[in-house]
């Protein structure tokens, strides 16, 4: 079992024609991802490594019965492919994009009220389930199936926490990496719900960060609504006030919000042990199998 | 990005928001001659990109020429919090009975922009926030539609202000909003908006931040950043690279890929007992160049007495990481400072072969790599 990407999801890639989007579907069809169509404005009928390219994410839908879209559009269009991957029902949308402005995302988020289709990102790498399917950019190889599901604001903080587990001979459900905007499609929250009620997912792993208050949130969210024990990890405990940590999203505002103190205390609270190294994540996880 | 006052103000007034009379000087003489032009009493203010000003020294009014002098004196050349003041704004001293604050930012939060007004301006709102949070009212935006003229009043009416003063602040708050989204805010802030003796309104101070990730839209907002960049020599050496950057105060040097990854990899020099030096993210792909580039960035840093290079590759490959750090060591006669290498994930055992071992210290794992920096580091103390 997993959770929202299995061997059977069908995959669109807007902007399969550019650099990252050419190198990653070819990359994500090694892993075994049915990478079934691209989608790129005026690139329609062309092909990349026999996959069919259509002009509109709708036609690729209707000609490939394609269920699922992950974005490589630059930051300045990628908006726009957002609402097109939106506005035509898909299951599910992964943004990759880096950089997308956040007047962008906040028009975005307001069009998520409206549909069904569920965002994962931007600015974030993606997820997989091992042995099945990878949509995003990922090193597939660093995964091993098994039963613990992962949510993580960043990518290579994931594979670090990854490595410590697989290593151990646990292996993982379904990794998601959320992004680390400000303004994102998924939150912790979804993830958490969509792994306690999976019932292969025994433990779930929480890779948080500085910036915002949405680990706070997804520690109340814990405490009251999720069974499957959770180990967690902050990252940015040295960070000072004021300044951008790389992710957009990373930063600690000067009246002192999103501190790293404050989601650790919240997780506590909840009852989710947070490891002071990746590895403590894993020794924590070990003991909960 | 953040604007000066001075830009600020410009792209308020040039929108219709009374601001007043201002000009920007650079020298004593400069200051005396805008300040003759406006009329005294005037206020001299520092144009560097900190809060407090005030408090620091940085603003001071002047009612005659000599106190004009004085405070030019004073303030210009000085060092305000680490920055050195070579610019002042000379602004027409406004007489007030009253200090407001309207502003607009993004509710991370609800993932919407939220319009703010309190009667409780002129003292960081910030603070306010936190002691007295209902003297701020807030009124969510739907991005999709703007700020409807309601809204404006909504918040004003329920903020307290004033009721002769409602429609020229809703009209402010109405104008700041429709900036705020033409120019790719992050905030955008008048923090007093004052009430003069004759019940008009005019913006005394001017916050405007932009969206980094917006500026390749908005042409003129990036030249005005060439003009308010400042700060940090080595944050201005990592523009120029293109590395996010950020310097702190201790002497271990952090190069990593991923905002995530590296912020661990600070965590842990911390952890340890050592003192992170920087925040260095590569980003994903990095080519030899830049990695070469990044250990020339920090060993730019006198501070840094050792570096531990920590990377995990996903898209970013280990042998060119490899190569990248054979390049940028091999052209020295002696490295600098002792570099701790520990490489994982794509092309990982093909970097390790590659990597030249004579002149870095290989770890493989993370937290051994950290804790060899950090000794590295604390045995120079000793010394």
């Amino acid at each position: 079992m997993s959770v929202l990407v299995d061997e059977d999801t069908r995959v669109v890639v807007q902007g399969i024609t550019g650099g990252e989007g050419k190198f990653h579907a070819r990359q994500m069809m090694e892993y075994g991802t049915n990478v079934v169509a691209g989608a790129v404005p005026g690139k329609g009928g062309q092909d990349v490594d026999g996959v069919p390219v259509y002009d509109t994410v709708d036609q690729a839908v209707e000609e490939e019965d394609a269920d699922t879209s992950v974005i490589f559009v630059p930051p300045a269009f990628a908006g726009d492919a957002i609402f097109e991957a939106l506005d035509t029902d898909l299951d599910l949308a992964v943004a990759i994009t880096e950089g997308i402005p956040t007047q962008d995302m906040a028009k975005v988020n307001k069009r998520l009220t409206e549909t069904d289709t569920r965002l994962i990102g931007p600015n974030c790498p993606g997820l997989i389930t091992p042995g099945e399917s990878k949509l995003g950019i990922l090193p597939g190889n660093i995964f091993e199936s098994g039963n613990v599901g992962l949510v993580s604001r960043s990518g290579t903080l994931t594979y670090q926490v990854v490595d410590s587990l697989t290593q151990r001979g646990i292996g993982q459900t379904t990794a998601i990496g959320i992004g680390g905007d400000p303004i994102i499609g998924t939150s912790f929250i979804d993830a958490l719900e969509l792994f306690e009620n999976d019932p292969e997912t025994e433990a779930i792993v929480m890779c948080g960060e500085i910036g915002g208050e949405d680990e706070e949130q997804a520690a109340a969210f814990i405490d009251e609504h999720v069974d499957t024990p959770v180990a967690g990890f902050i990252a940015g405990r040295t960070a000072p006030p004021g300044k951008r940590m790389g992710h957009a999203g990373a930063i600690v505002s000067g009246s002192g919000t999103g501190t790293a103190e404050s989601k650790i205390n919240a997780l506590n609270d909840a009852g989710v042990p947070v490891g002071d190294t990746p590895e403590e994540v894993a020794d924590h996880i070990e003991e909960f199998l | 990005m953040k604007l000066h006052e001075y830009q600020a103000k410009q792209v308020f007034a040039d929108a219709g928001i009374p601001t007043p009379e201002s000009k920007l000087a650079s020298d004593v003489d400069g200051v005396l001659a805008a300040a003759e032009e406006i009329g005294y009493p005037v206020a001299i203010k520092a144009q560097v990109q900190v809060g407090g000003r005030g408090k620091a020294g940085g603003i001071k009014l002047a009612e005659d020429e000599e106190e004009a002098r004085e405070a030019a004196d004073a303030i210009l050349g000085m060092d305000l919090k680490g920055y050195y003041v070579d610019r002042v704004l000379v602004e027409q001293a406004v007489d007030f009975t009253d200090e407001l604050y309207v502003g607009i930012t993004m509710d991370r939060g609800e993932g919407k922009p939220v319009a703010m007004v309190s009667t409780k301006g002129g003292v960081n709102i910030e603070e306010v926030a936190e002691e007295d949070p209902d003297a701020i009212a807030r009124e969510h935006v739907d991005p999709s539609f703007g700020m409807m003229p309601y809204q404006a009043r909504k918040a004003v009416y329920d903020a307290g202000v004033d009721r002769d003063l409602a429609r020229d602040v809703s009209s402010v708050l109405s104008t700041l909003y429709d900036l705020w989204e033409e120019k790719d805010g992050s905030d955008a802030e008048i923090n007093p908006l004052m009430v003069t003796s004759d019940d008009e309104v005019i913006a005394a101070d001017a916050v405007m931040n932009v969206d980094e990730d917006a500026l390749f839209r908005q042409p003129e907002l990036a030249e005005m950043e060439e003009e308010a960049a400042g700060g940090d020599e080595l944050e201005q050496k990592a523009d120029e690279y293109g590395f996010d950057y950020v310097r702190l105060e201790g002497n271990t040097g952090i190069i990593g890929n991923g905002a995530g990854l590296v912020m661990t990899t600070l965590d842990l020099v911390d952890y340890y007992g050592g003192e992170p030096a920087n925040f260095l993210d590569v980003g994903g792909g990095a080519k030899a160049d830049r990695i070469a580039n990044a250990l020339d960035m920090v060993f730019s840093d006198d501070n840094v007495e050792s570096v531990v290079f920590n990377i995990f590759g996903g898209i970013t490959r280990g042998d060119e990481v490899a190569k990248g750090i054979n390049e940028a060591l091999e052209q020295f006669d002696e490295i600098p400072k002792p570099v701790v290498v520990r490489l994982a994930g794509t092309n990982w055992e093909e970097g390790m072969e590659i990597l030249n071992e004579d002149l870095v210290t290989v770890e493989q794992t993370l937290e051994d790599a950290v804790q060899r920096a950090v000794e590295y580091a604390e045995e120079v103390n000793e010394q």
